[in-house]
């Protein structure tokens, strides 16, 4: 029996990264139900953007007060998980703290998670208190409420139970702060335990070390339920986005094809597609399947913060485009699918689709094209190309464009202008002179 | 006909076998709103004061196609830009200037793919690089210490990262340069681009281009400059809104050099 609690950790090890890794083959399962990309170019700027945006978090600190917690809490993140390395060892084998061999590095070490701990602490009530007390408008708009909101406040109760059981475990390890290497934070703790006899203390500890890695545990299996997924993806989305100049939107394959058998006057506008020619691909988008691995990549990373949203144009005056929700709807339709898909062992029809059913055609109307929500995302996320693949949908498939709008693309057509004026009046500005 | 100069289009030029050194691209509202007119014919008046070789395509230009793209028309703007290369390659040209930051980025980034290749630079940028040529003076004259800030265009700014140009152009005009508080690349859309300059903006508290000319208005500056015909108008519309047509003026930054020293 003295292997048992070797055992039940590892099997609580085995389970927790085995549904985790289960469900990120969803996740990769769902986005490859998207279109295929090609992104085998600028392979040393998108290294470049991954280095800078994601693990420099460039963006991040165009608003410097989030920005520096936000960098305190990743660093906390990415540094204590060496602290975590140490219990799975220590877990598995049965060991205690097997990294003190190192000496008073390891009092260093500890000392700088302590500190990092204390601090990510620090940072995320205060990420708590912008969001609950302070009510930051960004927070609090329509698609912020139920779960979204619920979810955000989960995570910070999550960070601050993961660092409060660390500091408790150092400070209840009787030997540790004999220690006195690297207890920079937690001697403070262990004042309150003075009076407190040693199997007392031993049971804490070891409480607490299980409620830690436990904890860790359950916050990765969470990932995939919650927002927080930026964590894993926000560095092959920072990978994967867009290299061209921001106001660059792309070309239709399909409809260059088109416009160019319309202007080769050798075709035969009479001709019948050949044998076995495939219909032309659908144009636009009007749901999940139709947008790009890329995009779908977009909604898995998006992490709700709301920049995009309170820099769009539309959305600061009143209407009701949120470039986040775009990004919402996105993932919330392509779980559907992915559950449909599940069930079904193939996709049914289930007489829904993004457009209409998550996403409003006000919505998608209200864009200005603006970029402001590309710049803004602190991970190269582009609701912009969303809103534009499904704009197409409406208009190249549906005829649905406003009736304002058929007017300026009919004077297009007709007078090669958006207004109905002359063609042959261009020039007249030249004997104003 | 002008009395002042003459401004060949393409076709006389080539009659005359003449190639010039740059296309002024003028784009549907330089060529057709009363208000974006003069801007086109400031900038002219530079280019010929410049001694600038430039030509027009006149009745020849049409729409770049940039409205109907993004409206979600993919159709209609291949037409377009597959209509504007043959043009354009017919007369080989090989640098176009516009005054609009509009036709500027469909033409730069988007032709190429479909087989477009030019090189293209927006008014702003031009004037700067005839400024460091030396080719054009550029003096404060009427402008000099007024209280001006400046509206980024989202597709010269954002959209192609150029915020420098106008702000250098601005600095030689020797302006006290006010900066709204959302500017470069936080700079707030006017509520044209994406085609909403055709179309009444969906139901919402406010129009945009209000929410920007109160911003700009709140810097306490006698001048908006722009430096794109359709943030004009709807910066100049702005301004009307708020009653502020008396104290409060809307100009291109070329209309700003022309007018410096009384072209």
């Amino acid at each position: 029996m003295a292997y048992l609690p070797n055992i039940v950790f590892f099997l609580a090890l085995v389970f927790g990264i085995g549904y985790f890794a289960r469900n990120i083959r969803k996740v990769i399962r769902n986005i490859k139900l998207g279109k295929e990309v090609a992104a085998s170019d600028h392979t040393s700027q998108r290294w470049s953007n991954v280095f800078r945006i994601a693990l420099g978090q460039s963006k991040m600190v165009k608003r410097p007060v989030a920005g520096l917690l936000h960098i305190i809490v990743y660093l906390g993140f990415i540094i204590i998980n060496i602290e975590v390395l140490e219990i799975i060892i220590d877990g598995l084998l049965g060991t205690h703290r097997i990294f003190a061999a190192l000496g008073s590095f390891y009092g260093i070490l500890i000392g700088i998670f302590e500190l990092l701990a204390v601090l990510v602490f620090i940072s995320v009530i205060v990420f708590w208190i912008r969001r609950n007390v302070l009510k930051l408008q960004r927070f609090w708009k329509p698609e912020m409420t139920s779960w979204p909101k619920n979810d955000a406040n989960f995570i910070l109760y999550f960070e601050m139970i993961l660092m409060t059981f660390f500091l408790i475990m150092n400070a209840t390890d009787v030997h540790f702060q004999e220690l006195n290497q690297g207890n920079w934070v937690s001697k403070h703790i262990a004042e309150w335990f003075r009076n407190a006899p040693e199997t007392t203390l031993h049971l804490i500890e070891r409480t607490a070390w299980w409620l830690h890695i436990l904890g860790i545990l359950i916050f990765l299996n969470y990932l995939y339920f919650s927002k927080h997924l930026h964590i894993l993806l926000a560095f092959p989305n920072v990978y994967y986005g867009k290299i061209a100049p921001k106001g660059k939107f792309k070309n239709l394959e399909s409809v260059t094809n088109e416009v160019k058998l319309m202007m080769d006057p050798s075709v035969d506008p009479y001709a019948a597609p050949a044998e076995g020619t495939e219909n032309p691909a659908k144009f636009g988008a009007s749901d999940v399947m139709d947008l790009s691995r890329t995009q779908l990549l977009n909604a898995y990373t998006c992490t709700e913060c709301g920049r995009c949203t309170s820099e769009c144009p539309a959305n600061q005056t009143g209407k009701k485009l949120s470039p986040r929700k775009i990004m919402m709807d996105t993932r919330d339709r392509l779980e559907e699918v992915g559950k449909n898909w599940d069930k079904n062992g193939g996709f049914q029809a289930d007489g829904k689709q993004l457009l209409d059913d998550y996403i409003t055609r006000e919505e998608l109307w209200a864009c200005t094209t603006c970029n402001a929500c590309t710049e803004a995302c602190p991970v190269s996320i582009d609701p912009l190309s969303i809103i534009l693949d499904m704009r197409q949908y409406l208009v190249m498939e549906q005829s649905a464009a406003p009736n304002e709008l058929n007017v300026m693309m009919t004077n297009i057509e007709n007078n090669a202008a958006p207004w109905p004026f002359n063609q042959m009046d261009r020039a007249n500005w030249i004997n104003e002179l | 006909m002008n009395g002042a100069f003459q401004i060949p289009t393409m076709a006389e030029m080539m009659a005359q076998g003449k190639q010039p050194e740059v296309l002024f691209w003028v784009g549907c509202a330089g060529s057709f709103d009363d208000r974006a007119k003069k801007i086109t014919k400031a900038f002219a008046k530079l280019l010929h004061q410049a001694k600038v070789n430039f030509a027009v395509l006149g009745t020849e230009e049409s729409c770049t196609g940039d409205p109907a793209k993004r409206s979600g028309n993919e159709f209609l703007y291949q037409m377009q830009a597959f209509m504007n290369i043959q043009v354009l390659d017919g007369y080989g040209i090989k640098k176009i200037v516009t005054t609009c930051p509009h036709c500027f980025n469909t033409l730069k980034n988007e032709y190429p793919e479909l087989g477009g290749n030019y090189e293209v630079v927006h008014h702003t940028q031009f004037l700067k690089s005839l400024l460091n040529e030396g080719r054009l003076k550029v003096a404060g004259g009427k402008f000099k210490g007024k209280r001006i800030t400046f509206h980024d265009p989202c597709y010269l700014g954002r959209a192609n990262n150029e915020y420098e140009a106008p702000r250098e152009l601005l600095h030689k005009l020797e302006v006290e340069l006010i900066e709204m508080k959302r500017c470069k690349s936080r700079g707030l859309c006017c509520g044209a681009g994406g085609a909403q300059m055709f179309k009444e903006p969906e139901k919402g508290d406010k129009d945009i281009n209000v929410e920007r000319t109160e911003e700009a208005i709140g810097t306490n500056s006698t001048i908006i400059a722009a430096g794109c015909p359709f943030c004009n108008t709807m910066l100049t519309d702005g301004v009307k809104a708020m009653e502020k047509e008396d104290t409060v003026q809307v100009f291109d930054i070329a209309e700003m050099i022309a007018n410096a020293d009384d072209l």
